[in-house]
């Protein structure tokens, strides 16, 4: 299990941007982590897999554990020895390698199962197994992000941490997403899936976290909180009387769009 | 004619030493985004570890290059680790002044160990050379191409083939990239120094070859830093096509300028490479391969 208790983090020294977040990831499971633009997603998973150093952050209180163990304050490098695997939010396709090089770097830290996990991504990809020498900045957006997500199956994760991977995606490339990750799932990755478009995120998850500038506001089982009346309204679009929070979000989204 | 293809050939051999300087100043860049200005120093240090072991020990030669790579390489991880690590994060000026002064210090210390008078390198090659259609081509320019030809094809099949190449290669596109992916960066850090320092270890002994070593060879090494600029800070070709643009325009010069052109004066040649180095800044002011955005400071 991962685990986050009381996190707090702080970006060059005075910017508070996590306060007191506390969330868990069970083995095998999909845990949704939803919230509005700024809420702290990002953040959250930085302080996981020890990036915050790169940002100018800071893990000032709380602490992260895998298994009871404390994994905060670990290198990035460690981190991912340890099982965490992660993709970052915007693709971060390395455009001007090929498809298999940005494979083949997911396997920095699992050399000696490189060609099973290779095997396997392109399993779960086919689409990438057709131009392994590709560059990978021609690849459409869709399959980047399934470049993205492969890469951080190289290293055989056990929890798998996903920075909004449907953002910008046309509506039947986010179904091929969702499908992926559940498949993900089903050969026993546990994942912690951050994302806006919480009726896909929550379509998946068996655990839900709502975050609101930089707090846990709302954690439930996935399927309460598609039920319920709040999360419906704001982060659904699905209000009951009219639909002036729908325009919201549809706002965000293309905001979104425009910074990704 | 004769004339001509002969400077071209000095040209081609001069351009493999600055290639070899050029290189190792790129791969700090592209790794770690500093401007390492300490390469010259790097160059006589390097140089001066293998003319120890092949003279004073009188080992031989080989085996004085590959131990004295090794030295290169401790010398390269040593400055990193103990000079830049500290400054990760720094400002670009900051960190390139830093290296200015490191050059200084490791220059002061391979000079002292050089002591004032010309050592003989200990090298193979001497001063034969062989004649070739009236051109007189000197063995240790035929080793320095060979060398550097095959220095460069080991580098990229490095970058290409192997794990840590292509860490290092994803390190210099996208750092949190390669964070995310186990990449140890500092590890990538410490192997651009040693490489740079192992490409100026070279660098010194072709210098040094034949016609002596001395503490000019650290003069020449300065030339290195137009090939840069105009080949572009981050493009490992850019170091290859400047280095000949700059050092074939250097030995034509040194040709033809005193015959026609005498009012520029002695040793106009030495200036060439800062001349190349403006004409191009003029038409691509960030070198004929350097990426645009990578060098907005
Ligand atoms: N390096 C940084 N320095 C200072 N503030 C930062 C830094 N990175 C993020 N922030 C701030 O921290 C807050 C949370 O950012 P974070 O990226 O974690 O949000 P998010 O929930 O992922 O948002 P989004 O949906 O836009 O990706 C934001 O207000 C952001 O401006
Ligand atoms: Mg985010």
């Amino acid at each position: 299990m991962l685990a986050l208790k009381n996190v707090e983090v702080v970006y060059s020294d005075v910017i508070l941007v996590l306060r007191g977040i506390s969330l868990e990831v069970p083995d095998g499971k999909i845990v949704a982590l939803l919230g509005a633009n700024g809420a702290g997603k990002s953040t959250t998973l930085r302080a996981i897999s020890g990036l915050l150093d790169v940002h100018r952050g800071d893990l000032t209180k709380g602490q992260i554990t895998l298994d009871e163990h404390r994994i905060d304050h670990l290198p990035p490098a460690k981190v991912v020895k340890l099982g965490i695997g992660q993709a970052l939010e915007g693709r971060r396709i390395l455009a001007e390698l090929t498809v298999e090089e940005n494979l083949r770097l997911g396997a920095h830290t699992a050399r000696k199962t490189l060609d099973v996990n290779l095997a396997r991504v392109y399993e779960l990809f086919p689409q990438l197994k057709e131009r392994p020498r590709f560059t990978a900045g021609y690849l459409s957006g869709g399959q980047q992000q399934m470049l993205a997500i492969g890469r951080a199956l190289m290293s055989s994760p056990r929890f798998l941490l996903l920075d909004e991977p449907s953002l910008g995606l046309a509506p039947l490339l986010v179904q091929q997403i969702r499908d992926i990750i559940v498949e993900i799932n089903r050969q026993g990755t546990g994942v912690l899936l951050v994302e806006q478009n919480a009726t896909m995120a929550l379509s998946i998850a068996h655990h839900g976290y709502i975050m609101e500038t930089g707090k846990i506001v709302m954690d439930k089982p996935a399927r309460e909180l598609l039920d319920d009346e709040d999360v419906r309204e704001f982060y659904l679009g699905l209000s009951s009387e009219g639909s002036k929070s729908f325009a919201e979000v549809k706002h965000y989204r293309r905001k979104k769009r425009w910074l990704s | 004619m004769t004339q001509f293809l002969q400077a071209l050939v000095n040209g081609v051999s001069l351009a493999s030493i600055y290639a070899l300087i050029a290189l190792g100043f790129v791969i700090i860049y592209k790794s770690m985004q500093v401007l390492n200005f300490a390469q010259p120093a790097l160059l006589l240090l390097g140089g001066y570890w293998v003319l120890y072991f092949a003279t004073v020990w009188g080992w031989a030669f080989p085996l004085a290059i590959v131990v004295g790579a090794l030295f290169a390489a401790a010398t390269g991880v040593i400055v990193e680790r103990t000079t830049l690590r500290p400054m990760v994060g720094k400002p670009v000026f900051a960190v390139a002044i830093l290296t200015i002064g490191l050059n200084t210090v490791i220059s002061v210390i391979a000079l002292d160990l050089m002591g004032v008078e010309i050592r003989q390198m200990g090298d193979p090659w001497g001063f034969g050379f062989v004649e070739f259609g009236g051109l007189n081509i000197a063995h240790r320019q035929i080793a320095a191409i060979v060398a550097v030809a095959v220095l460069v094809g080991l580098l990229l099949a490095f970058f290409k083939y192997s794990r840590l190449g292509l860490a290092m290669r994803a390190t210099a596109f996208d750092q949190e990239v390669a964070l995310t992916q186990g990449v140890s960066v500092s590890t990538v850090f410490a192997l651009s120094w040693a490489i740079a320092a192992v490409l100026a270890m070279f660098g010194g002994v072709f210098l040094g070859s034949g016609v002596g070593f001395e503490r000019s060879a650290a003069v020449t090494a300065l030339k290195a830093l137009p090939v840069v600029v105009v080949g572009g800070l981050d493009s490992i070709a850019g170091a290859i096509v400047g280095a000949l643009l700059v050092a074939v325009s250097e030995t034509l010069a040194a040709t033809y300028q005193p015959e026609y052109a005498p009012f520029l004066g002695k040793g106009f040649s030495q200036l060439v490479p800062y001349v190349v180095m403006l004409l191009v800044l003029l038409f691509k002011p960030y070198g004929l391969f350097g990426t645009k955005e990578i060098e907005r400071v």
